[in-house]
C-alpha cells in the first residue's frame, strides 16, 4: 500500500508535487490555526471571567469545551446582510482582505528549525509588509458600509495602525542590529544557548514597545478604540453579521497569535529551550514554542481583563511621543554598546 | 528627585503591573457565580415577584372588590370591575393586572385589607407574545393555589415586623 | 511559454489594467484601492527581478502606509465628482499630446535596439542563501553613502517643515498632560477636616 502512493508521488510532474506540497504545509498551518483561533475565543471567555471572579462558559459540551464550535455553527447559519446603499463588492472584499494577511504571514514563520513553509531571506521584512496591509481590511469595511459608526471606527484604526507600526517597526531595528540577519530562522538560531542568550534580555524596552504595539496593532484592549462600544458601537464591524462577522473575528485573534509568535521567535529564542540540560532538552522544539506563545496569548486576555479603554488622544500621544522615542534612545544605546564597548562582540 | 522617581516609576510600567497583579490573583480566587437553573439565590420572604389571588382555606376566595389596589396602583396597571353575587356579597367578575405595566411596588400587596392579592417569590415566568403577560382572575387564581404554601409561610414569617 | 513568463503576464496584465482603472474610475476610494492592486503587482514584478528587498519595501511603505494615509484622506473630502469631470474634454487635446508624446519617446529609447534582450546577457542566477537586503545596505552604506546621507538629510528638513507649518499653539486650549494626571495622589486633592461635632441648639 504505501510503496504503491510513493510511486504514485513519483508518477507526479515536479510542479504538481511542489503545488501539492506547498498546499499540504498550508493546510497543516492553517488548519491548527483555526482550531487555536476557536479555542482562543473560549480561553479569552474562560479567563477573562475568571479574572472578574466569574466561572465563563460551562454549558455547551463537558465544562463548556464545544462553546465555540457552537459559536461557530450559529455564526454559519445566520444571514448576511448587506446594508442597501453599502458599496456591496468592498463589503464582500473588507473581510477577506482582513483575513489574507494575518493568514499569509504565516507562511514564514519558523515552528522549529526545520518547520518552515518558506524559508524566505527577507522573512522579518515579509511579515513586517503583510501585517501591515491588514488595516486595509478595516479601513474598506468602515467605508464600504456607509455608516457613521462603522466610519469612525476605521478611521481610527487606520491612523493608530499607522502611528503603531513606526513604533514597531523601529524595535524590529533593534533585533536585526543585534542579530545581523533578517531571515527569522536566524534569528532563532542567533539566540541559541539558555535563556539569557534570548534578546530579551539586552533589548527589554524593545520587547515592551514591539508587544504594546503589538496589541495595539491587532486593536486589542486596551487599544480597542477601532470598536469601542461605549462610543462608536462596535466601530468598522456593526454593519457586518454572519460569517462575515465571524471572518473579522477569525483575523482579529489569527493576528494576536501571529503577534505572539513573533514576539516569541524575535525576543524569546523561538523553539529553544530555556536551558541546554538534560530535562528540558527531551521536550521537542515544537513544544517550546507553542509554550512561549500560548504565555505571549495569556498577557493579551490579561491586558484585556485588567485595562480600561485608552482615550483616542492618549493613544496617538503614547504611539509617537512616548514608545517611537524609546525606541529610538534605546537603538542609539544598542548601537554605541555595539561598537564602541569591550562587551560589543556579544552581540556580533 | 521625585520628577526622577515618577520616571523610574512610569517606565518601569510599575501601576500597570500591579494592576495586572490584582487582576492575576483573582485569576485563582473562589468563584461567586451562582449557576442559576440549578442553583438559586436566597430570597427574602418580602420578595416582590410574580402576582396571585389568594383563597381562604374553605376555597373562598378573599378578595371583596374594594378596589383600594386598583386605586393606590401607581402604574394603573390592575383592572377590577365587581357584582353582587347570588348570596349577597360583593365579589370581582374580573381582576386583570398588565404585568407589563407593573412596576412591582408592592403598594396592592400593602393596600389589601383581607391579604388577597400578594406578590408571590415566583420571578422566572415569561410570556411568548406581549398578551401573554396579561393576568386575568382564573391566571392569578391559578397562581395563589400552585404557590398558596409558600405564601402563607412568607405571610407568617413577616408577620412579627407588621 | 514558461511557468515563469506566465506569472510575469499574469502581474503586468493586473497592473496595468489597475492603472487604467485609478485614472478612469470615478470613485476616488475605488481609484485609491486600484493604485494598491498596482503597487501590489508592481512589487510582484520585482519579485520576479530577483529584487526582494525592493519589492517587500514597496508593499511595506507605499501600500501598507502612504495608500493607507492616501485613503484616509480621501474618504474623508466629500469629492463633487461632476465638477471634477467636468474640464475633462477641455484638457483632452493637450494631455493626448503629451501622451502620446511620451510614448513615442519611450519607445525610441526603450526599442529593441537599445534595451532589447540580446543586448544584455542573462543576469547570472544567485544562490538560494543570496540576500539581496545585505547586498543593497552594503552599497548604500559605502559607495553611495554621500548621496544617501544627503537625502536623507533632505527628508529630515521636509519632516521638520510640514511639523513647524501645521504647528499651531492655540491661546485657549485645554490639553491635559496625562502624565501629570496619573501622578496626582489623594493627598493633593483631598483635604480631611476635623471638626467637633455641633451643639443643637
Amino acid at each position: 500500500m504505501s510503496t504503491w502512493f510513493v510511486s504514485l508521488w513519483q508518477g507526479l510532474p515536479p510542479w504538481s508535487q511542489i503545488t501539492l506540497r506547498s498546499l499540504g504545509g498550508i493546510i497543516a498551518i492553517l488548519v491548527p490555526l483555526m482550531v487555536a483561533v476557536a479555542y482562543l475565543t473560549f480561553a479569552e471567555r474562560k479567563i477573562i471571567g475568571y479574572m472578574q471572579v466569574r466561572i465563563g462558559p460551562n454549558r455547551v459540551g463537558p465544562r463548556g469545551w464545544l462553546q465555540p464550535i457552537a459559536d461557530a455553527l450559529k455564526l454559519l447559519m445566520k444571514e448576511i446582510i448587506i446594508p442597501t446603499n453599502a458599496n456591496k463588492y468592498l463589503f464582500v472584499l473588507a473581510p477577506v482582505l482582513s483575513i489574507g494577511p494575518a493568514l499569509v504571514a504565516w507562511a514564514v514563520i519558523p515552528f522549529t528549525s526545520r518547520l518552515v513553509l518558506a524559508n524566505i531571506n527577507a522573512s522579518l521584512l515579509f511579515v513586517l509588509a503583510m501585517t501591515s496591509m491588514g488595516v486595509y481590511g478595516i479601513v474598506i469595511a468602515g467605508w464600504a458600509s456607509n455608516s457613521k459608526y462603522a466610519f469612525l471606527g476605521s478611521m481610527r484604526s487606520a491612523a493608530q495602525i499607522v502611528a503603531y507600526e513606526i513604533a514597531m517597526g523601529f524595535a524590529l531595528v533593534g533585533v536585526l542590529m543585534v542579530a545581523g540577519t533578517i531571515n527569522l530562522r536566524e534569528i532563532v538560531l542567533r539566540q541559541s544557548g539558555n535563556v539569557f542568550h534570548w534578546y530579551i534580555w539586552p533589548l527589554f524596552p524593545l520587547f515592551l514597545v514591539y508587544f504594546i504595539s503589538g496589541v495595539a496593532e491587532t486593536n486589542r484592549s486596551p487599544f480597542d478604540v477601532a470598536e469601542g462600544e461605549s462610543e462608536i458601537v462596535a466601530g468598522f464591524h456593526v454593519e457586518y453579521s454572519g460569517m462575515a462577522f465571524a471572518v473579522f473575528f477569525l483575523a482579529e485573534y489569527a493576528n494576536m497569535i501571529l503577534i505572539s509568535a513573533l514576539t516569541a521567535t524575535m525576543f524569546l529564542g523561538g523553539w529553544m529551550a530555556p536551558f541546554d540540560v538534560a530535562p528540558f532538552t527531551w521536550v521537542p522544539p515544537l513544544f517550546w514554542f507553542l509554550a512561549k506563545v500560548s504565555v505571549l496569548l495569556f498577557f493579551f486576555l490579561w491586558f484585556r481583563a485588567t485595562f480600561p479603554r485608552y482615550r483616542y488622544d492618549q493613544i496617538m500621544r503614547l504611539g509617537w511621543k512616548v514608545l517611537i522615542p524609546v525606541t529610538l534612545v534605546w537603538i542609539t544605546l544598542i548601537g554605541v554598546v555595539m561598537f564602541f564597548t569591550p562587551w560589543g562582540h556579544h552581540f556580533r | 528627585m521625585k520628577t526622577l522617581k515618577q520616571y523610574f516609576k512610569s517606565f518601569l510600567l510599575v501601576e500597570l503591573v500591579r494592576g495586572l497583579s490584582l487582576t492575576g490573583r483573582q485569576l485563582f480566587a473562589r468563584k461567586i457565580t451562582i449557576q442559576y437553573p440549578d442553583e438559586r439565590t436566597p430570597l427574602s420572604p418580602r420578595f416582590r415577584g410574580l402576582h396571585a389571588l389568594r383563597r381562604y382555606p374553605n376555597g373562598e376566595e378573599r378578595c371583596i372588590a374594594c378596589k383600594l389596589c386598583e386605586a393606590v396602583c401607581p402604574a394603573l396597571a390592575i383592572t377590577i370591575e365587581s357584582d353582587q353575587r347570588a348570596d349577597g356579597t360583593r365579589r370581582t367578575t374580573r381582576y386583570d393586572i398588565d404585568l407589563t405595566k407593573c412596576i412591582f411596588c408592592g403598594f396592592c400587596e400593602e393596600s389589601c385589607p383581607v391579604d388577597s392579592i400578594v406578590e408571590t417569590r415566583v420571578f422566572d415566568y415569561h410570556g411568548e407574545q406581549r398578551g401573554d403577560l396579561y393576568y386575568t382572575k382564573p391566571m392569578l387564581l391559578d397562581v395563589g393555589d400552585r404557590n398558596e404554601y409558600q405564601i402563607a409561610a412568607d405571610r407568617a414569617a413577616d408577620a412579627r415586623y407588621r | 511559454m514558461t511557468f515563469g513568463q506566465f506569472i510575469f503576464y499574469f502581474f503586468a496584465a493586473v497592473l496595468l489594467f489597475a492603472a487604467t482603472m485609478v485614472i478612469t474610475i470615478r470613485n476616488p476610494v475605488k481609484a485609491a484601492l486600484f493604485l494598491v492592486l498596482a503597487f501590489f503587482s508592481a512589487a510582484g514584478l520585482w519579485v520576479l527581478l530577483e529584487a526582494e528587498f525592493l519589492a517587500i519595501a514597496l508593499v511595506l511603505v507605499y501600500v501598507g502606509a502612504v495608500m493607507v494615509l492616501f485613503l484616509f484622506v480621501v474618504m474623508m473630502l466629500d469629492v463633487n465628482l461632476v465638477r471634477l469631470s467636468e474640464g475633462f474634454g477641455e484638457y483632452l487635446p493637450i494631455g493626448g499630446i503629451v501622451a502620446v508624446l511620451m510614448v513615442l519617446e519611450m519607445t525610441v529609447i526603450l526599442g529593441s535596439r537599445h534595451f532589447g534582450l540580446q543586448r544584455f546577457p542573462a543576469p547570472a542566477g544567485h544562490a538560494a542563501n543570496y540576500s539581496n537586503t545585505r547586498e543593497l545596505g552594503m552599497q548604500l552604506y559605502t559607495v553611495y553613502v554621500y548621496p544617501f546621507e544627503l537625502a536623507a538629510l533632505v527628508l529630515l528638513v521636509a519632516i521638520v517643515a510640514a511639523i513647524a507649518l501645521t504647528l499651531r499653539r492655540r491661546a485657549r486650549t485645554k490639553y491635559q498632560d496625562p502624565s501629570l494626571q496619573v501622578q496626582v495622589r489623594r493627598q493633593d486633592r483631598v483635604r480631611i477636616v476635623k471638626m467637633a461635632a455641633e451643639k443643637k441648639t
